[in-house]
């Protein structure tokens, strides 16, 4: 019978079947961070359990770490305390640790894939709900809670079901000035965020086939603002190209006996999914949120909706909510509204590609002075290899600041947080009342269009700077 | 994790679409030391005014649903983060039932792990609850082991749930201590695993410098 992706890497993992549809199934790779860490080693040692497989295992300090130049993991009090927790309990174990002041260190999910630890085929897992942004590698990857994590450190399995199967056919090609950010918040405006629930969402066709694997991992990163756990793109030459001598990939024939089997998960042509989309990615528009969900987003000349377009009284409420949140009335387009701050940074948008494409915005140019404008690199290996081609000196003589690797003002864990009524167009990939402290009112958009917004003090249109 | 059993309370309506879980608890709740109080901090940002003051017209705080155990929501309730805490701070605030037509699916998850029961509902029937709640006085009861629902006005409507799912609330079973007792299976899958895919496994030596 002819499988989804998801299928076969699901079938190559179950350990057992434990009846009425629920399987037992594997877990190859468990990535840890400082704040869900810490929670999960509490449990292990109130239930008094050991790790199954700590070589599987690998940890981080991504959340609660400070991000500012020069930090350490104790610079922020409340992260320092569960990063004790946290390392405590992975060196118990001996579960390998990618520390504060160490290279590996990063976000989880730019670290992970950088050192190869995330390959095709796998079926990984991170109490963190974007660990779906590394099903760009074809990795079935999805974020779990607490408990479930300790079950996977306690047993190195899972009890689950196996999800539905959404597949969205990107057609057409990018076109200037537009990024796979711009893409996949289109994506989720068209489809809304419950599209995926219950489903594992497989991104294919021409856009996808062309897109470098940063880009990958960027449309898989928001795929759980579409309501997926998981979202997958099937392994292909550019996956093993990006693989390729990374420290934990396997190396000369181990490597090409890999890409044999890597080559077998494609999805097969005559697969079913329970439901298909397709979308013409040329006609997207440099596109930013204007409410308080990610599918709340226009292209940024369009004018921010009315509420009554709302389709029902408890939408046109909805909607109203979020415009009064963000101090927004309709009918106007984003564009031309100040702004206070920018953030460069998060699992979405912090890797290489992403600081290249928001300094060629920037490159010999001056932030506006009613800005803070921050950029956060998502990895020690993102912020070396940038500084290497003088990034940090374009975004430090334009006015930004150039930071610490960590989740910083994306989930605003550790101190660092937008003030109260002020707006921040961000990189990040949620726009919750909320999430980048209380009172804050965010726009999500991409690399290029942040740093559009900080040269120009307000929201612009990226091919107008 | 204690057996669920019958709910009997107060239904609040909070209606509104994609109520996601940093709207339920904030991230900064979670990183304070002390975790047994995230009840405390449940839906704060919208319990409370920015002064600080009391939000009187936020469902929770209205007299009559302040013990509500029972939560009527809107669509893609839990939505967001993986984070548990989400979960914790509804039970720690006494909610045991959340009705909603569709949910996050890693706070659905996680609600079944602390005990916290999810109902899916179509919007249509859980407006039609919401408008009893407005019109008759009585409490609402959530009946697991029959799968009912008894309205305020005293009809009786069937739910839906998987059958697994239902006998581990049931009977507060443990899923790690179930698991654990496969553990041979375990060991005989990575053994195997170990000569399929040796790359998966290469992690135990280190990179490769």
């Amino acid at each position: 019978m002819a499988k989804t992706l998801l299928d076969k890497i699901w079938d190559d993992h179950v350990v057992a079947d434990l009846g009425d549809g629920w399987d037992l199934m594997h877990v190859d790779r468990h990535l840890l961070h400082d704040l869900s860490g810490a929670l999960a080693f509490d449990e292990m040692a109130a239930r008094g359990l050991p790790v199954a497989s700590p070589e599987l295992c690998f940890a981080t300090v991504d959340h609660a770490i400070s991000t500012m130049p020069g930090r350490t993991a104790r610079t922020f009090e409340r992260g320092a305390r569960l990063y004790d927790r946290m390392k405590a309990g992975v060196t118990k174990a001996g579960i390998r640790l990618f520390d504060a002041g160490t290279g590996g260190q990063g976000i989880v999910h730019v670290m992970a894939p950088e050192l190869g630890l995330v390959l095709p085929g796998m079926v990984l897992i991170c109490a963190d709900s974007h660990t779906c942004t590394n099903g760009g590698l074809g990795a079935l990857a999805f974020g779990v809670g607490t408990l479930e994590c300790v079950h996977a450190l306690a047993t190195q399995t899972l009890r689950l079901q196996r999800p539905g199967t959404m597949r969205v056919t990107l057609e057409g090609q990018l076109a200037r000035g537009v990024s796979p950010k711009d893409v996949i918040l289109h994506v989720i405006a068209r489809l809304g965020v419950a599209a995926g629930v219950g489903k594992a969402v497989e991104f294919d066709g021409p856009a996808v086939a062309t897109m470098e694997m940063e880009g990958r991992l960027t449309i898989c990163n928001l795929a759980v603002e579409l309501g997926a756990r998981s979202g997958l793109i099937a392994p292909d030459d550019v996956t093993f190209a990006y693989l390729a001598g990374r420290p934990f990939a396997p190396t000369g024939e181990a490597f090409d006996r890999a890409v044999v089997q890597w080559r077998g998960l494609a999805s097969d042509a005559d697969a079913h999914f329970d439901r298909s989309v397709s979308i013409d990615v040329g006609q997207v528009q440099p596109t930013i949120t204007w409410g308080t969900s990610p599918e709340q987003a226009i292209g940024v000349n369009e004018p921010v909706p009315d509420p009554a377009s709302g389709i029902d009284a408890r939408a046109r409420a909805d909607m109203c909510a979020a415009l009064d949140y963000m101090g927004l009335e309709p009918g106007r387009p984003l564009a031309g509204r100040k702004v206070d701050r920018v953030f460069i940074g998060s699992c979405a948008n912090s890797r290489l590609s992403d600081l290249r494409e928001a300094a060629a915005i920037v490159r010999g140019r001056r932030k506006a002075t009613n800005v803070a404008a921050w950029v956060v690199p998502g990895s020690v290996a993102v912020k070396s290899a940038a500084e290497a081609e003088g990034l940090d000196r374009v975004f430090r003589e334009a006015g930004f600041e150039w930071r610490e690797p960590g989740c910083s003002m994306c989930v605003a864990a550790n101190g660092e947080l937008v003030a109260p009524g002020e707006r921040c167009v961000s990189t990040s990939n949620r726009n919750f009342v909320g999430r980048q402290g209380p009172g804050a009112r965010t726009h999500l958009a991409s690399p290029a269009m942040a740093a559009a917004a900080a040269i120009a003090g307000a929201i612009a249109d990226v091919r107008t700077i | 994790m204690p057996p669920f059993t019958i709910v009997a309370g107060q239904a609040a309506p909070l209606l509104q679409a994609n109520m996601d879980t940093d709207v339920i608890i904030r991230i900064e709740r979670l990183t304070a030391p002390d975790q047994t109080r995230l009840g405390d901090y449940a839906f704060e940002m919208l319990r409370f005014l920015p002064d600080g003051s009391e939000n009187g017209t936020f469902v929770l705080n209205q007299p009559r649903f302040r013990e509500a155990p029972i939560l009527l929501a809107g669509a893609n309730f839990g939505c967001g983060s993986s984070r548990e805490g989400a979960v914790t701070a509804l039970a720690g605030r006494g909610i045991k039932v959340v009705i909603a037509p569709s949910f996050g699916d890693i706070f659905h998850a996680n609600c079944f792990q602390n005990g916290l029961l999810p109902i899916r509902l179509d919007t249509a029937t859980i407006a039609a609850l919401a408008a009893e709640v407005e019109v008759c006085d009585m409490p609402m009861t959530v009946d697991l082991s029959e799968q009912t629902i008894t309205t305020p006005c005293g009809r009786t409507i069937a739910f839906d749930i998987e059958r697994r799912r239902r006998e581990a609330l049931l009977l507060g079973l443990d899923d790690i201590g179930q698991t654990l007792r496969l553990r041979e299976a375990i060991g005989a899958w990575q053994a195997a695993d170990r000569i399929k895919r040796p790359w998966i496994w290469k992690g135990a030596l280190g990179p490769s410098d």
